[in-house]
């Protein structure tokens, strides 16, 4: 049984859990598991994936443990309590204004001595905690064995083993929470002196309470911790001592004092580590432990062929031909929408639906609002559900899949010298990858970019010149007539994405990119995690898209009552005969103002309807492609980048869309193109 | 072939006239010799000087020979002056003895007991030996860039470049740390190594930050 059907929204939105129930908050590095261990607990799902930086917000969900109902939180992964990117910044703004039962801090076991710093930083904040040592499977893989009950003694907290990917040791984990009353950790780093006498003078300096603990906050301001000197401020501290004591301390070291705290609480944790972590070197090689099964085990094997661009290449492409063209193009666009839109909303459910609607509802306007020609149930829960549908959901299954075996930071990696020509980082193909699938869903994650260059330049891209899977999907079913047609659209909108990329990079003033991502190994995705990630992506989707149809249907429907609708359409012919398309075009064009797949839907009927020719497709699709974005894209750019941008951005985009669709109507026709 | 000290004493004085003074040639009438004078003699049947009139210009060997004689002479004055806390006044002359003492190898010994100075006491440039030249290119591979490492080749952080705030918070997060052994697995496109267990991309401005000591076969 699909349990997860009853599992509530998804995809790192927030939702509000009512009452007060006391929390239960998971934190540490990204991609160590947290997300795992949130949907072991919670009754909603966070999207998990094998990739770092996937939960960009805080998701909550609800939890019994024990007698008692909590609140779960899962984080966004960050490395330190000094945040570097927004999603870290995230996570550490909710750790100074929420009191929690319990932290769960859940660590990757084998690295437990790069991650047991931000142990030691939440000791130090006398926070609630339980480490959580998971992925215990890969560390014993590696031959890495910790000795958890000596480590329990030497922090003073709680410390419990789990492979969270097939829930071993979650029901201690379970205990441990039930059980759980608060003991001061006892791993207190001591740093040098003349860092401990400026956190000591700071600590006394701050007269409110603070969620965390006076130390810690003292800390953060002497590393000059933009959030920390927010709230010192909110609640009227001496900024002013503050910052000489924190100059003062700065000249007294010779290297940045970051980076001498950081050093400093690594030997304290080295000190740590070394008795209680061990590993069992099978061939031991120069600092780095190569296990003879290991190295060459299958999965490193296709790695080695995955990040290398001799072969790494072929393969993308590979992957791109029978997961986008074969799959999302051919059969889903091809084979499952005709069928669906064809044969059984064409030929029974929407006849049969008509006229029983009609039979129950004899009044002529009504009846045009819900099963006329642009009815509610006959276009917009039609178009939702036979044609956008089947093509969201291959994309998502193909990406989910792809997502989930860790492919997506190989190819980062292997694009980032051609992204940093269009002013972004290998960082940004996971939401340029995304947005094949929803383009508004892509400029949300683009959340997780560093710099707010980098965001403008990737949301641009987004709104401009990446189709998502439905205009894809009929893009690639509509052009298949031809190679020459196809090959002409995909080097147009390449053209376009890059000159304006490579335009923007040199323009756009700003930090440059930098490029750094965890590669983490590879897995085999697990079918469950696959359908439950597809499912909760297109439950979010159908809600985003149902209402905006809807919405359309209904403005439609009042537009041809007032006759707004017939100037609308005919104020949007004009450009489309400029471009050599027929006026009924403009319908299309104005379809695409709610939703780029809807758009889409509407050139498959003018296609359906043979009212366009060869070269009218190509200039229709590349239009298309490049035309606004969606409301729901708009809405969600002025939301993470601000009305200005956005409106900016339509503005450019609108008339620019036109022009190259004359352009290329222009070439085609003059130079007598035969497609 | 091994030459009198009298011979030694005549191309040291010619290398340094010639080399450092930048002369075409040395007149050997300012030295108060000739062509009949027995350590000339000695240095025209070596073959280490050419003779036009009284002019006398350094052949390819006579060159390496005055080379490693002021070479000798420098170093016996840095070990005067260092080791020995020899008088400034007393330094010339013994150093006149010392440097015919020194030969090849004991020379290397000196130089490398000393630390390869570059300058002798007087601020005059040592001429580099055999064993200067090779401590320090090892020195340059003993510490790399990430990006200069070879493929497979393994080391310890040594130390990255702090100037820039935000990069090194990155590399801090990251668990870029000094002793962390790393192991770079490919350079291009990317560099991609692996940071004790945990495997990473990094770009080039990145990679050229980090500067890992090699450790050797």
């Amino acid at each position: 049984m699909l349990n997860f059907l009853n599992k509530k929204s998804c995809c790192s939105v927030e939702t509000d859990t009512p009452g007060d129930l006391e929390r239960i908050i998971l934190v540490g590095n990204p991609n160590v598991g947290k997300s795992v261990i949130f949907n072991h607990f919670s009754d909603s799902y966070a999207v998990v994936s094998n990739y770092p930086g996937t939960t960009v917000a805080i998701s909550k969900g609800k939890t019994k443990i024990g007698e008692k109902e909590f609140e779960i939180i899962d984080t966004p992964g960050m490395y330190s309590l000094q945040p570097i990117t927004d999603e870290e910044r995230v996570s550490q703004n909710y750790l100074f204004d929420n009191k929690a039962y319990v932290y769960l801090h859940v660590i990757d076991a084998k690295n437990l001595q790069r991650m047991l710093p931000l142990t030691l930083q939440l000791i130090e904040a006398q926070v609630p905690l339980i480490l959580v040592l998971n992925m215990m499977d890969e560390a014993q893989h590696r031959g890495v064995s910790i000795n958890a009950s000596r480590l329990e003694k030497m922090l003073g907290i709680p410390v419990i083993c789990t492979t969270s990917i097939n829930g071993e040791g979650l029901d201690k984990l379970e205990d441990a929470i039930a059980g759980y009353s608060f003991q001061p950790g006892a791993g207190n780093v001591r740093y040098s002196k003349g860092i401990e006498y400026a956190i000591d003078s700071i600590s006394s300096l701050l007269k409110s309470e603070y969620s965390i603990s006076k130390r810690s906050v003292a800390q953060m301001l002497l590393l000059n911790d933009k959030l920390a000197y927010e709230k010192v401020k909110q609640n009227n501290e001496d900024t002013e001592v503050i910052r000489r004591i924190v100059e003062g301390t700065e000249k007294e070291y010779s290297d940045p004092l970051n980076y001498t705290i950081t050093v400093e609480r690594q030997n304290y944790v080295n000190e740590i580590v070394d008795p209680v972590m061990k590993t069992d070197r099978i061939v031991y090689q120069k600092g780095i432990e190569t296990s003879k099964e290991n190295k060459n085990s299958l999965g490193q094997r296709i790695d080695k062929l995955l990040i290398q661009p001799l072969t790494g290449i072929p393969i993308l492409l590979i992957i791109l031909y029978f997961g986008l063209y074969k799959f999302v193009g051919g059969f889903a666009a091809g084979t499952v929408v005709d069928y669906l839109e064809g044969t059984l909303f064409g030929e029974q459910i929407n006849p049969w639906v008509i006229e029983n609607f009609n039979a129950v509802v004899p009044f002529p306007i009504i009846q045009d609002l819900f099963v006329g020609e642009y009815g509610i149930f006959t276009q917009a829960v039609t178009y939702a559900i036979a044609l956008i549908m089947p093509l969201v959901g291959a994309f998502f299954i193909v990406f989910s899949i792809i997502e989930d075996t860790g492919y997506l930071p190989r190819l980062a990696m292997l694009i980032d010298r051609v992204f940093k020509k269009i002013g972004m980082s290998g960082r940004a193909v996971i939401p340029m990858v995304l947005g094949f699938g929803c383009a508004t869903m892509a400029t949300m994650v683009t959340r997780t970019l560093e710099t707010r260059r980098e965001k403008l330049i990737a949301s641009m891209l987004l709104a401009l010149a990446i189709p998502c899977s439905a205009q894809l999907g009929v893009i690639l079913g509509v052009l298949s007539f031809s190679g020459t047609a196809l090959a002409i659209w995909a080097i147009v909108i390449a053209i376009e994405l890059v000159t304006i990329g490579y335009i923007s990079s040199k323009l756009m003033p700003g930090e440059k990119p930098s490029f750094f991502i965890e590669m983490p190994p590879l897995r085999l995705p697990k079918l469950s995690n696959v359908l439950v990630k597809t499912y909760s992506r297109m439950q979010w989707y159908f809600l985003e898209v149902l209402p905006l149809f809807v919405l359309a249907s209904v403005l439609i429907w009042l537009g041809r009552l007032t006759g707004l609708f017939d100037i609308a359409v005919r104020l949007l012919g004009y450009p489309s005969q400029w471009i050599g398309l027929p006026a009924e075009a403009g319908l299309m064009f104005f379809y695409g103002f709610f939703r780029r797949d809807f758009g889409a839907a509407g050139l498959f009927d003018m296609y359906n309807a043979g009212m366009l020719t060869e070269v009218n497709l190509v200039v229709a699709a590349i239009t298309l492609t490049l035309f606004m974005p969606c409301i729901a894209q708009f809405l969600v750019t002025v939301k993470e980048r601000g009305i200005k941008t956005a409106f900016a951005m339509a503005t450019f985009i609108f008339p620019g869309a036109f022009a190259v669709g004359f352009i290329v109507n222009y070439l085609l026709t003059n130079f007598g193109v035969v497609l | 072939m091994k030459i009198s000290e009298d011979a030694e004493n005549i191309i040291e004085r010619m290398w340094v006239h010639i080399n450092e003074e930048k002369n075409e040639s040395m007149d050997l009438t300012s030295l108060g010799l000739d062509d009949k004078s027995p350590a000339v003699q000695e240095l025209l049947e070596a073959e280490n000087i050419v003779l036009s009139d009284t002019h006398a210009t350094l052949s390819e060997e006579g060159d390496a020979n005055g080379r490693t004689v002021v070479r000798r002479r420098r170093l016996a004055e840095r070990l005067l002056v260092d080791v020995l806390n020899t008088k400034e006044k007393h330094v010339r002359s013994s150093a006149c003895e010392f440097e015919h003492i020194l030969h090849r190898g004991i020379d290397e010994n000196v130089c490398i007991l000393l630390g390869h100075p570059r300058t002798c006491p007087h601020g005059k440039e040592i001429p580099e030996g055999e064993c200067c030249i090779k401590a320090r290119e090892e020195l340059e591979h003993v510490v790399a860039s990430l990006s200069a490492l070879k493929k497979g080749q393994c080391g310890n952080i040594a130390y990255f470049d702090m100037r820039e705030d935000k990069k090194m918070q990155k590399m801090l997060a990251m668990g870029v740390l000094p002793g962390i052994p790393v192991k770079l697995v490919q350079s291009y496109p990317s560099y991609v190594f692996d940071l004790n267990h945990t495997r990473y991309a990094v770009d080039k401005e990145i990679a050229d930050s980090i500067y890992v000591r090699i450790e050797r076969d």
